[in-house]
Formats: C-alpha cells, sequence, structure tokens
C-alpha cells in the first residue's frame, strides 16, 4: 500500500456542555460554564477510540495531527508519532478558527483525508474552511450530531478511515451539514440550517451481493428522480426547489443552476431568483401558481423546517397537497429504518395538514407511500450511518 | 488403545489452494484428451464425406480455439477446482438465505438421467411423449391443490420469469375488462424486487410500501397508496425478513376493492407448505420457483422452473401451450385466443418438473407439511442460537417468531469493533462454511440472512452458530483476524469496484486477452 496522509484534528471541548445539560458547547463562555458545573471533556476518548483501528496500518500512514490538545496529544497517547500541525491556539483554550486553520494546513499539506472529533459545529468549521475539496469524516464528539459527515461510532470512524485509505471499498459522498443555531434552541426554539457539504467516505452497500446487480449509485437514483419530477412540473407553475443534492439533479437535469444549501424558485425553462426567502416565495405566489420541490435534510429525515425554512407555514398553506412534490432516493428512505419522515414548520396546523401517508418520488416511474408526521424527533437520535 | 481426540467446533478447516491456471492457460498446441484411430478404408468407402456435404457457410475456416489438453490434466484440473469450493454438498449450506438451499435427494438426480427423458425432444409428436405429458398435468394438479388455485402453467423458465408471466396476465386480465388506464402495481419494500422489476419492464408505475413501526407492511400505507390507477398488488408472504403479515387477507381486500388483482409470490413456499395457501389469502394468481420450495437444483447452478397458478377468471390468459387431458390422452393446446402468448420456448424445464414431482410424490401431503414446520422449527431453533451471540440482532417485529429464514443484522459488532458483515463473509470460509451477502434490497444494517430449510439436523445448527459466535469473539478480541481474512481459504480477498465497471469484466477468455492487451492464444 503506498504511503498515505491522515489528518487528525480534535475539537477538545465538543461535547463539554452535553452532559450538564447546555444542549450544545458553542462559544468560549458556555464552555467556561460547562467545566464550572462539572463537565468532564470526552472529545479525546472519543476521538482514540477512532485511531485505534488505524494503528496496525501505523507504517503506512503520515498522521498529521493538530498541535496540542487539538489532536497531537491524542495520538501520542494511541502510539502513533504525528507530524504536528501548529495551530494558534495550542497551550490555551482553542476557538473555531483553530480548526478551520488546522483543516486548511492540512488540506495545503496533501492530506488524503482528515479525521475530526466534534459535533455540528465542528463540521461547520471544516466545512467553511475546506468545502469539498478534501475528504474528511467526522467522529461523532459532539452534542449536536445532526450532520451526515459523521460514522455512527468513533469505531466505525476509524475503521471506515482505514478502508478509504487502504483504497478497499469505501467511496466518497457529499454529505450535508446541518447545526441548530444554540441560542434558540436553548430557548426552546429549533433553529436549523443547511451550511453546505463535506466530501465523506460512505460504504453503504458496499456489500451487495452477486445475485443481483449493484443499485444504481445516489446520483444514477438522482438523475432517475429528477427526470420523473421535469415530467411532473406544470408548464407556467412556479416551482420553490429546496435545498439538497437530490433538488440539485432536478435543477441540472433541466439545465439551471441551482443553490445547493438555499430555496431557488424556478420554472420548467428557467431561474426566476436564486436564495430566496420566505417574502420572496410569498411575493411570487401574489402573482402566479407555486409548487413546492422538497427533499428530506439531514440523517433524520426532516422534511420541511430544517434548513428549508424559507418555505414557511405562510407558504405551505396556499400551496396544495398535489403541487407539494417530495423527492427521496429509495436507499435514503432506507436509511431511516422504518422512522417516519419529519415536519416542524413551526406551525402545528400546517404540520397536521400534511401529516400521514405522503407520496415521495424515488426513480423514474417509482413512488413510496411513506409516513410523515410533525414535531421534534426522538432524544438523541443517530445521524445517518456513513 | 486410546480413544481418538474428539473434534472441536468450530472444525480446523484448511481449504486447498492449487494455484490452478486457467485451462486455457494449459493449452499445448497438438495435445490431446483421446487420440482417434484414422478412419478404415471400409468405413469411407460406406459412409462417404458427411462434413462434405455441409453447406459453405455452416463450415469453419479456422478450427475452434479451444484448450489443447490430455486426459490426466483435464481430471486434475476440474477435481482441484472443485476442491476450491464451498458447495453445497460441502458445508451447512443455511448462510444463503432467501434462495432456499435445501438439500436434493440424490435418487432425482438419477431419474432425470435416465433415457427415457434425456433422449426427448421438444419436437416430437404428441402421441410419443405421453409419459412426460402426464408427469407435467399432474404436477400442475398437485401445485393446484397446494396453492389453492384453479389452473397452472409450468412454462415459465424461473421464478422471475413466472412474475413477470403473471403480469401480464393482469395486464391482459384488466385490458379485458376495459380496465387498461390501471397503471400502477404496488408492492412491498422486503417483497423480492424482481416484483418491482417485473412491474415496471411490462410497463407500470412501482408504489413501494415501508414497514410500520412493528416492522410489518403498513396496511395504512396501503389504503393511501390505492385508487383507480391500481392495476395489482404483488407481495412476499412472509417476507425476506422471516415475517410473515398477518393482515394479508385484509391487504388483498383492500387492493380488491379499488378493482387491482392481487398476486402472491410464493417463491419461496418452504415455510408454509400444507399450512396456508393463496387461496385462502384470496389471491388472483401466485407463482412457485420449484428450485426454491420443491427441490430442484438452485437456478443459479442450471436452469430453473417456475409456476404460476392462477384462479379460474385469470385461467383464460394463461401462456399457450396448456397441458390438457382428454380420455385419458395427454395434448399441448395452442387455441386459446385470450392467452398472453409464449414465455418461453416450448414448454417448461422437463428435468426439473420431473424432479419436483418425484420429491413431492415421495413425501406426500402429509410429508410436505412436516417440511414446512420442521424448517420453522429449525429456523426458530437457529434463531434462539444466533440472538445469544454477542454484537447479532432480529430488527423488525422484535421478540416475535418466525417463519422459514431470518434477516439478522450484525450492527451492533460492526459498531463496537468495525468488522462488516462482507469481513464476517470472508472468515466463515476460513470455517469451511458458507455466508452469503446478497441481502436485496439493501435495508437492513449489517445484514445477514440464515435459512436453515429442513435439510440440516441440530448438530448441523449447533456447529453453523458454533462458527458465527466465534467469528464473534474473534471480532471483539482481534479485529484484524477478521478483517484481514481469508486465513485458511483458496483465495484472496476481492475488491468489488471492478463488478461496476463493464470495462473490467471479462467473462470469456478471448474477451480477457482482449481487454488485457495480449495477443489472442
Amino acid at each position: 500500500m503506498p504511503r498515505r496522509r491522515l489528518g487528525f484534528i480534535v475539537n477538545p471541548v465538543a461535547g463539554i456542555g452535553g452532559s450538564v445539560g447546555l444542549k450544545g458547547s458553542d462559544g468560549v463562555e458556555t464552555q467556561q460554564r460547562a467545566l464550572a458545573l462539572g463537565a468532564e471533556p470526552r472529545a479525546g476518548e472519543r476521538a482514540a477510540a477512532a485511531l485505534k483501528p488505524l494503528l496496525h496500518m501505523a507504517d503506512a500512514i503520515d498522521l498529521l495531527a493538530a498541535a496540542g490538545q487539538m489532536g497531537e496529544a491524542v495520538a501520542r497517547r494511541v502510539g502513533f508519532r504525528p507530524r504536528v500541525v501548529p495551530v494558534p491556539a495550542a497551550g490555551g483554550a482553542t476557538t473555531a478558527e483553530d480548526t478551520r486553520q488546522a483543516a486548511l494546513a492540512m488540506r495545503d499539506a496533501g492530506a488524503d483525508l482528515v479525521l475530526f472529533a466534534g459535533g455540528d459545529g465542528t463540521a461547520r468549521d471544516v466545512c467553511r474552511a475546506v468545502g469539498t475539496d478534501l475528504p474528511v469524516l467526522g467522529i461523532p464528539a459532539g452534542v449536536k450530531i445532526h450532520s451526515a459527515v459523521y460514522a455512527v461510532t468513533p469505531v466505525l470512524a476509524g475503521s471506515l478511515a482505514a478502508e478509504y485509505l487502504r483504497g478497499g471499498g469505501a467511496r466518497l459522498r457529499e454529505a450535508e451539514v446541518v447545526d441548530l443555531d444554540e441560542e434558540w434552541y436553548r430557548r426552546g426554539q429549533t433553529v436549523t440550517a443547511l451550511h453546505g457539504y463535506l466530501m465523506v467516505p460512505h460504504r453503504a452497500g458496499a456489500v451487495q451481493g452477486r445475485k443481483v446487480p449493484t443499485p444504481p449509485g445516489e446520483n444514477a437514483q438522482a438523475q432517475a428522480i429528477a427526470a420523473a419530477v421535469a415530467e411532473q412540473m406544470e408548464p407556467g407553475r412556479v416551482y420553490a426547489l429546496g435545498p439538497g443534492t437530490t433538488t440539485r439533479a432536478v435543477a441540472e437535469h433541466l439545465g439551471l443552476p441551482k443553490t445547493l444549501v438555499g430555496v431557488d424558485l424556478i420554472t420548467r425553462e428557467e431561474l426566476l431568483a436564486a436564495d430566496v426567502g420566505e417574502r420572496q416565495i410569498l411575493a411570487v405566489q401574489e402573482r402566479r401558481p407555486l409548487g413546492i420541490i422538497i427533499t428530506p435534510i439531514g440523517g433524520q429525515g426532516f422534511l420541511l423546517g430544517r434548513g428549508n425554512q424559507q418555505i414557511s407555514p405562510r407558504v405551505l398553506r396556499r400551496v396544495g397537497r398535489e403541487h407539494l412534490l417530495v423527492i427521496c432516493p429509495a436507499a435514503k428512505l432506507a436509511a431511516l429504518q422504518g422512522r417516519p419522515l419529519l415536519m416542524d414548520t413551526g406551525d402545528p396546523e400546517v404540520d397536521g395538514r400534511l401529516a400521514g401517508y405522503l407520496e415521495v418520488i424515488t426513480g423514474y416511474r417509482e413512488r413510496a407511500v411513506y409516513r410523515v408526521v410533525g414535531g421534534e424527533p426522538d432524544e438523541n437520535p443517530e445521524p445517518e450511518a456513513t | 488403545m486410546k480413544p481418538i481426540a474428539p473434534k472441536p467446533l468450530p472444525r480446523r478447516f484448511h481449504q486447498a489452494r492449487w494455484d490452478e491456471p486457467i485451462i486455457f492457460e494449459l493449452s499445448r498446441p497438438g495435445r490431446r484428451g483421446v487420440l482417434l484411430p484414422p478412419v478404415g478404408e471400409e468405413i469411407r468407402r460406406e459412409v462417404g464425406d458427411p462434413v462434405g456435404e455441409l453447406p459453405d457457410a455452416l463450415r469453419r475456416t479456422l478450427p475452434p480455439a479451444l484448450p489443447e489438453v490430455s486426459q490426466n490434466q483435464v481430471l486434475r484440473h476440474y477435481a482441484r477446482l472443485s476442491q476450491e469450493t464451498l458447495g453445497v454438498d460441502l458445508n451447512i449450506d443455511v448462510g444463503q438465505g432467501t434462495c432456499t438451499m435445501k438439500y436434493s435427494p440424490k435418487v432425482n438426480e438419477q431419474l432425470v438421467r435416465a433415457p427415457g427423458l434425456t433422449e426427448l425432444h421438444p419436437r416430437q409428436d404428441e402421441s410419443t411423449v405421453q409419459g412426460i405429458l402426464e408427469v407435467m398435468h399432474r404436477l400442475e394438479e398437485m401445485l393446484c391443490e397446494i396453492s389453492g388455485m384453479d389452473r397452472v402453467t409450468l412454462q415459465p423458465a424461473a421464478g422471475s420469469a413466472a412474475i413477470y408471466a403473471n403480469v401480464c396476465m393482469i395486464r391482459a386480465c384488466q385490458a379485458a375488462r376495459g380496465q387498461s388506464h390501471r397503471d400502477q402495481a404496488i408492492t412491498t419494500i422486503f417483497s423480492h424486487p424482481s416484483n418491482a422489476a417485473a412491474a415496471r419492464v411490462a410497463g407500470y408505475e412501482v408504489i413501494t410500501l415501508y414497514p410500520d413501526a412493528d416492522g410489518y407492511p403498513d396496511p395504512g400505507a396501503l389504503r393511501a397508496a390505492v385508487s383507480e390507477r391500481t392495476a395489482a398488488l404483488l407481495v412476499t408472504n412472509p417476507e425476506d425478513t422471516g415475517i410473515f403479515n398477518p393482515r394479508i387477507a385484509e391487504f388483498v381486500r383492500v387492493v380488491h376493492e379499488a378493482g387491482g388483482l392481487c398476486a402472491y409470490d410464493q417463491a419461496n413456499a418452504n415455510g408454509i407448505l400444507g399450512i396456508t395457501r393463496a387461496r385462502e389469502a384470496g389471491f388472483d394468481l401466485c407463482h412457485f420457483n420449484l428450485h426454491k420450495t420443491f427441490s430442484t437444483p438452485h437456478g443459479c447452478g442450471g436452469p430453473a422452473a417456475g409456476a404460476c397458478g392462477v384462479t379460474a377468471e385469470l385461467a383464460p390468459f394463461l401462456p399457450v401451450p396448456t397441458v390438457e387431458c382428454q380420455d385419458g390422452q395427454f395434448r399441448l393446446d395452442y387455441d386459446r385466443p385470450q392467452s398472453i402468448g409464449k414465455v418461453r420456448p416450448f414448454y417448461g424445464v422437463a428435468p426439473n418438473l420431473v424432479r419436483a414431482y418425484a420429491w413431492i410424490m415421495s413425501l406426500g401431503a402429509e410429508g410436505l407439511r412436516r417440511v414446512a414446520e420442521t424448517a420453522v422449527l429449525n429456523n426458530n431453533y437457529l434463531l434462539d442460537r444466533v440472538l445469544r451471540i454477542r454484537g447479532v440482532s432480529a430488527p423488525y417485529a422484535p421478540g416475535r417468531r418466525r417463519i422459514e429464514q431470518v434477516r439478522y443484522s450484525w450492527e451492533q459488532l460492526a459498531r463496537e469493533t468495525g468488522v462488516h458483515t462482507e469481513d464476517l463473509e470472508i472468515r466463515a470460509a476460513d470455517y469451511g462454511m458458507h455466508y452469503w451477502t446478497s441481502h436485496h434490497p439493501f435495508v437492513v444494517p449489517e445484514p445477514m440472512t440464515l435459512e436453515p430449510t429442513e435439510s440440516y439436523s441440530r448438530e448441523d445448527l449447533d456447529e453453523y452458530a458454533a462458527v458465527l459466535g466465534r467469528m464473534s469473539d474473534e471480532a471483539y478480541a482481534d479485529p484484524e483476524i477478521v478483517r484481514t481474512a481469508p486465513h485458511n481459504s483458496t483465495v484472496h480477498r476481492t475488491h468489488p469496484e471492478p463488478f461496476d465497471d463493464p470495462e473490467q469484466w471479462a467473462v470469456t477468455w478471448r474477451a480477457y486477452l482482449r481487454k488485457t492487451g495480449q495477443k489472442r492464444g
């Protein structure tokens, strides 16, 4: 095996707020409060658990670890001899800027993959620094794990990283980075945004046997869905096209540009307005019939109310159910393992009107009938396995 | 004398590794297995030159590029290859769930090698093939009894071909009713995907239902899915999870009330033989894979055989020909104006029909029911054994018993050790066990599907469970042992990526030489 470069970043304060009920760890103030309440940092321990499955191939890996508590210390404890990537805060309190600097330095040093331990906030920082420029994989250590960039457990993060570096069955895909606004969350309100995408290795379907051909990849599925949607779009109707890679495939099929993390207004022929807010959608609704095309955001199956709040209750109230086109690759529905799709528009009446069984377009002339419910998901739901 | 030391479980298996070349690589110009003497002058005079009478278009200008090898080389080659496989007769083959790898009695193989069968030709006159037509006719009647249906055809070449024939009959029936606008077929995610595929090929839009919170097909979703566009319900029961849908009659009723027809995928009827029938649940059509339930060899290893059963209302649409009996004489009836036509050349795969007939006759009605009871008992015994192993679970319908198979999940093992189900697949071969990882649709994480059938003894199932338990122990103690397997087996690990790239496939030697840029040998 050729030598591989693996970046390693630990957000040492990730998850610190969770054990003392602070619903997050964003901001130095929160972290200090958590420590005062007796919180114990656990990110290092989880990051160590992820490194262990890589130890047997340590000779073939150049480990680039962020300095001090941000990776180096954990790597040494596990038994690696890392090359140290300096970060401004080494020794003192770490900040989001340290994560970003470390990720950029690893990209510039030619890392094949970066493992980072943290939560949704950490994923946001990594995303802002490197976007989809280099493959990364999250070790779940934070309080909030809604982003699809995290492996289910630290051990799985490590073994998936090993598989990817060996050149085994793991492939790359774009996975969503979503994050709650913690300030609002502490006040009891859920305001989530889709912040972007990271390139992460995944191994879904790697074990599909040879009795049947390999199911089409997510891209092919998205293209089939896009073809079905294009046929169903009515001439003259304006569509609010929600965020996501599946909705992006619809725009690509129509030959239109797409705001990956925002809502665009389109017709079958043209892009009317990019990255619009609720007000612009309502304004269009005044003049022309509106349809909505959305796909679930994040691993929990949120159809509305997470990352696409622009499609608000006021907008939804004026759109007939038959003009709400829900699209989702079958593999993503299957990954919910029987859990319903979720809505949290903030208006129980709108949630109630849409709740029940929805037709979901899963391919060309393929649909599923799937349950959708309103409200909050279960406590500590698991992120989508990568 | 001392007694022989007892053999431990799992056994200390080590497979042969011969490094055997491909037979084309063994070829040397002029080498032969049999040297034929020159044709004598007298014979030549008598026979003339039979090849000389062939038209030019049928003559080769170059001899075929076959491997040139000696007799003992051929024997060695294939004997070695046979030692490098883990076939159904070599291992406890319960690890290929959904495929129903039951043991097929060897006496039936003797029957199909009898000259009375091997020398039949499909173009023979009906009067000279009364025996095989009688076997077919009686087998159809037995399958009618087993399914409760009014008519059966044995023409489809395999299970999926039978599903497709059923969909074609549904389409023809709806057309005859003036209902051709019905363009949707409903199935469930845990029904065999051939149902969705056959409906798509026949032009239907497919609607898939997902399980409810208890793991059963969701009747609420079905009610939301049916409409005036519903042509058909195509479902497996029990599903590939081993879970039997107890509300199946309600499913059929909902679809009938919406004007659709219902087809029961009984490809694998191993858990319900003599216990429940398609007819009692109200189905209009059903199909069997004879190679699953009725002990003909599995289709992937040779020609398969499928059977469709239909109610009297659907019978006019059956493929032609049908086998009819009049005054003790059997004949093939092509004069069926509403028939969907032919679904394969001639009529059925005769050797498999004889095997299925012999198997059913040797068991009788009581025996068939005992097959199902034994298969279900074996499966639930193995379920109990497997659930004692660390890291494995049986998702959906927790705490409930299963019918003939279980789709397990090693999700916990993977989370805790990083060892995946396909690592276990390869490690199992180190213990001489077959463990397969085809679980379409790919929904249950880290899946393992075990199906013991009626063929295996309690000792066999204990041995299989012991291998699974050992692999779990290894994964927790030293996952690298499992991850780097195989250690005692014939071949190294394969990488799946080339399977998705046709440029990296070569299914013939000639294609291999061409795609690797070598000259043709």
